[in-house]
């Protein structure tokens, strides 16, 4: 009787373990790592890459970017302006879609996305600051009513997730979590969208499970489970690339691109990526607050070429990053509109001159000033910024290095805390528009959000405001072209160069290089 | 001339001179004491002077010159153009000042409290034993880190790249006392039995002055010994902390800094970034270890 009773629970376990090889046949784990883990899963809270990357797969967005820049259908089918009023965009809205926890996606949330979007909080309103409301017309379209003609409005919205109205009220989470404020919120580990993928598991800055969503409207793709792993050691990540530990390594330091390119078994993809590295501080405040000397010496225009004259792009490229950046001085990168290569050239530096220029301003004894600079975000960010802090040594100008993680790094930019800082631009609507009402613009309202170096210009800031309602794109291009004038006369930044991505995965998984450094696992195919 | 010849005939100096051990890790660890403290003068360059140093010189291995440049450096220079070996040189006075000073602070402290405690007794004596039971239970590398947190909270934001070596000190000593406290405490215990005390207190002489100018003196032999390696300890957790990048800014590296700019170039064939500094930080915490090891073993009585 025993006898008999253990066999049996022998064929039961070796049925139990035959059904799990047989799932695990069919379903392909692509184990990802990356510098950096997503800020929140929030995903109207914080407008940076790394968030938006991991979201894409949670939830979904209206339209999508190809990757030749060009908009497609995602959860919107079709999208015009009305025929009747040129200042109403109508959307056609996917039908049978259905959200993780199987409630129906409609109009309603989209109108309540929008709204929430919108809302203070956000990291993402200046994206929809020509919206005046929006409304459902029926179950699957939504009329957006703007406050003028916006003929690229669509643009914006490669980045608008969508969220379920009903669950986001059930939990209390019809506002975006205040990042910069260190607010903690419902939304900040739980996610409610439409995506491909549904969050398995979440241990914030450790480890991620995204599960493939059986409902999903679309194709399944190849890859059904992602096992999502932040490293911010160089090293270290590369050693688990080297070591079988993950399959794709999606930020690759640039000093190990030729000796990955060597070894056997693993593949490396390099392209441009759609960012800019550049230098800001803080020219329009009376003082600055670590600086050494009284007033503030970023408001005297001398004292800002100086800077420019001291920084060595070429040096920078390559030493600090072996060749892999593009160096340039206008602060957009190539294929956006809106870019100049006359703006874009640079000079040699000149550290005589530039110290002539400090003498001339009154500061011949130099001054010091606080630098802050990421060490987790950017390629080579801290060695970037301590480069240039020897640069500025030469002109007499003492920067004090304070590199920290993102999360510390950006509130201070978003605050208005910091008087001289590193950071990086990508612009995910392939315009200047975008970069000029983030990071130009004076900081108010839905604008201005990330202009931390406080440049205010009520006339340059009409004619921000101009582009967006502008429909005759001609006339458009001449006033980006003013505005990129007007900046690049001012010195409001101090660009570096663009990024450029390297991709590595083991061989048999193939992944391609996403300009805006936004790779879907959806698109991830293996040999 | 008396006092060295009899210090030359000290059991101390004696079981020195017939320990090869001591006697190298004594050369090695004061060599290297000395080359930190005159860095200035021996060093080639001023590597925490960001003017003097050229990024072109980045990378530059060890004896070989420079491709862009022509300059030859002995160790070679890290990314940033830096000769590594003032660089270690350098950073070895910073790892150095911060395991003196943090040692200091722990022995200061926890002589301290471990006397009170064993004085007073009672309430008083059971609080700090019990704060240093629940110190003990957390790995101490946790507490600097909990603490120097916390301090970084206090400190406003353009201040904390200066006071960054004072927190570290602060964080080490503070994570560091409970050894001393114990140490002490039984120490004292033992000594406040003896004759000598007893006499003391009969005859009316102040507590305090008991306890420190008579107790004292015989407990400082374990004090030392403890003293000795917690400096290995500290500079290690110094070294520890600013390799988790929470420690001295990167434009003025201590060698655990070094170690965790180098670690970036393991893969890339850059070796020696890591590898020197490695080096010199093993054989100053390897050296200082020994003389520690050495020290309790001349020190303890039952071993003789």
């Amino acid at each position: 009787m025993t006898h008999l009773f253990k066999s049996t629970r022998t064929v039961l376990l070796g049925g139990a373990a035959l059904a799990l090889a047989a799932t695990a046949l069919n379903a392909e784990t692509l184990r990802w790592a990356r510098v950096a883990d997503a800020l929140t899963m929030d995903p109207h809270s914080q407008n940076e890459g790394p968030t938006s990357t991991f979201l894409h797969h949670v939830y979904e967005t209206l339209v999508s970017r190809e990757l030749d820049g060009s908009l497609a259908p995602r959860l919107a089918t079709d999208w015009m302006i009305d025929p009747e009023d040129p200042t109403v965009w109508i959307f056609e809205l996917r039908e049978g879609v259905t959200f993780h926890n199987g409630n129906a996606f409609t109009a309603e949330d989209v109108v309540f996305s929008l709204e929430r979007v919108r809302k203070e909080s956000s990291d993402f309103k200046g994206l929809h600051a020509n919206v005046v409301g929006a409304e459902a017309v029926d179950d699957y379209t939504v009329r957006v009513q703007m406050d003028g003609p916006s003929p690229l409005y669509p643009q914006n919205l490669t980045n608008f997730f969508i969220m379920d109205s009903d669950w986001a009220e059930e939990n209390g989470a019809e506002t975006p979590q205040d990042y910069a404020a260190g607010e903690e919120a419902f939304t900040v580990r739980n996610a409610m969208g439409t995506g491909p993928y549904q969050l398995a598991s979440r241990d914030p800055e450790v480890r991620s499970v995204l599960q493939h969503f059986e409902g999903h409207w679309d194709e399944t793709p190849e890859v059904t489970e992602i096992i999502y792993t932040p490293i911010t050691e160089d090293a270290t990540r590369i050693a688990a690339l080297l070591s079988g530990e993950v399959d794709f390594v999606q930020d690759v330091p640039v000093q190990d691109i030729a000796r990955l390119e060597q070894t056997e078994g693993i593949t490396v993809t390099t392209g441009p990526e759609n960012r800019t590295i550049f230098f800001a501080y803080d020219m329009g405040s009376e003082d600055l607050r670590s600086a050494s000397v009284e007033g503030n010496p970023f408001a005297d225009p001398l004292v800002r070429e100086a800077m420019h004259l001291a920084l060595d792009r070429d040096a920078i490229q390559q030493v600090v990053m072996r060749g892999q950046s593009v160096p340039g001085a206008q602060n957009v990168p190539p294929f956006v509109n809106g870019w100049d290569a006359e703006l874009d050239a640079y000079g040699p530096p000149d550290p005589e001159r530039a110290r002539e220029l400090m003498a001339e301003a009154g500061y011949a004894d130099g001054f010091s000033v606080d630098l802050n600079c990421p060490n987790d975000r950017y390629l080579n960010d801290e060695a970037i910024c301590q480069a240039f802090v020897g640069m500025l040594g030469q002109i007499g100008i003492d920067a004090n290095l304070v590199s920290q993680s993102r999360s510390l790094h950006f509130p201070l930019i978003q605050n208005d805390e910091s008087d001289f800082y590193l950071l990086g631009w990508g612009v995910p609507p392939f315009d200047s528009q975008y970069v000029f009402d983030f990071l130009v613009h004076s900081t108010e309202g839905a604008r201005g959000g990330w202009n931390g170096s406080n440049y205010s210009d009520p006339e340059l800031d009409a004619k921000i405001q101009s582009l967006a309602t502008e429909t005759d794109l001609e006339a458009r291009d001449a006033t980006i072209a003013e505005i990129w004038q007007q900046v690049q006369e001012d010195r409001v930044f101090l660009m570096v160069h663009n990024q450029v991505l390297a991709y590595a995965a083991r061989d048999g998984v193939n992944v391609d290089v996403d300009p805006e450094n936004q790779p879907s696992m959806t698109r991830v195919t293996f040999d | 001339m008396n006092r060295l010849a009899r210090l030359w005939d000290s059991d101390i100096a004696w079981s020195f001179r017939h320990s090869p051990v001591a006697i190298v890790a004594a050369v090695v660890a004061v060599g290297m004491i000395f080359a930190a403290i005159f860095a200035p003068w021996i060093a080639p360059s001023d590597p925490f002077h960001p003017a003097s140093l050229n990024l072109m010189d980045g990378f530059t291995p060890p004896g070989t010159p420079n491709a862009f440049t022509g300059n030859t450096f002995l160790l070679g220079t890290d990314d940033q153009g830096r000769d590594i070996l003032s660089t270690i040189l350098y950073g070895a006075r910073i790892s150095l000042f911060v395991g003196f000073a943090s040692v200091i602070f722990a022995m200061v402290l926890g002589i301290s409290l471990g006397l009170l405690a064993a004085w007073k007794g009672g309430w008083v004596g059971t609080l700090v034993m019990r704060i240093a039971d629940v110190q003990l239970s957390f790995p101490s590398i946790l507490i600097a880190l909990l603490i120097f947190g916390v301090a970084r909270g206090f400190i406003p934001p353009g201040q904390r790249e200066q006071a960054a070596i004072w927190v570290l000190i602060l964080s080490i000593g503070l994570s560091e006392w409970v050894q001393y406290a114990r140490v002490v405490r039984g120490a004292t215990m033992v000594e406040m039995g003896r004759e000598y005390v007893q006499a003391a207190k009969v005859i009316g002489v102040h507590p305090v002055r008991i306890v420190l100018q008579h107790i004292l003196p015989n407990v400082m032999g374990p004090v030392l010994v403890i003293a000795t390696i917690g400096l290995a300890l500290a500079i290690i957790a110094e070294a520890t902390l600013s390799f988790l990048g929470v420690g001295v800014p990167p434009t003025q590296p201590s060698l655990g800094t070094l170690i965790r700019i180098g670690q970036q170039f393991l893969f890339s064939g850059e070796w020696w970034i890591l590898f020197f500094p490695a080096m010199a930080l093993l054989a100053l915490a390897l050296s200082v270890n020994l003389l520690g090891d050495w020290l309790r073993d001349v020190l303890n009585p039952r071993l003789r």
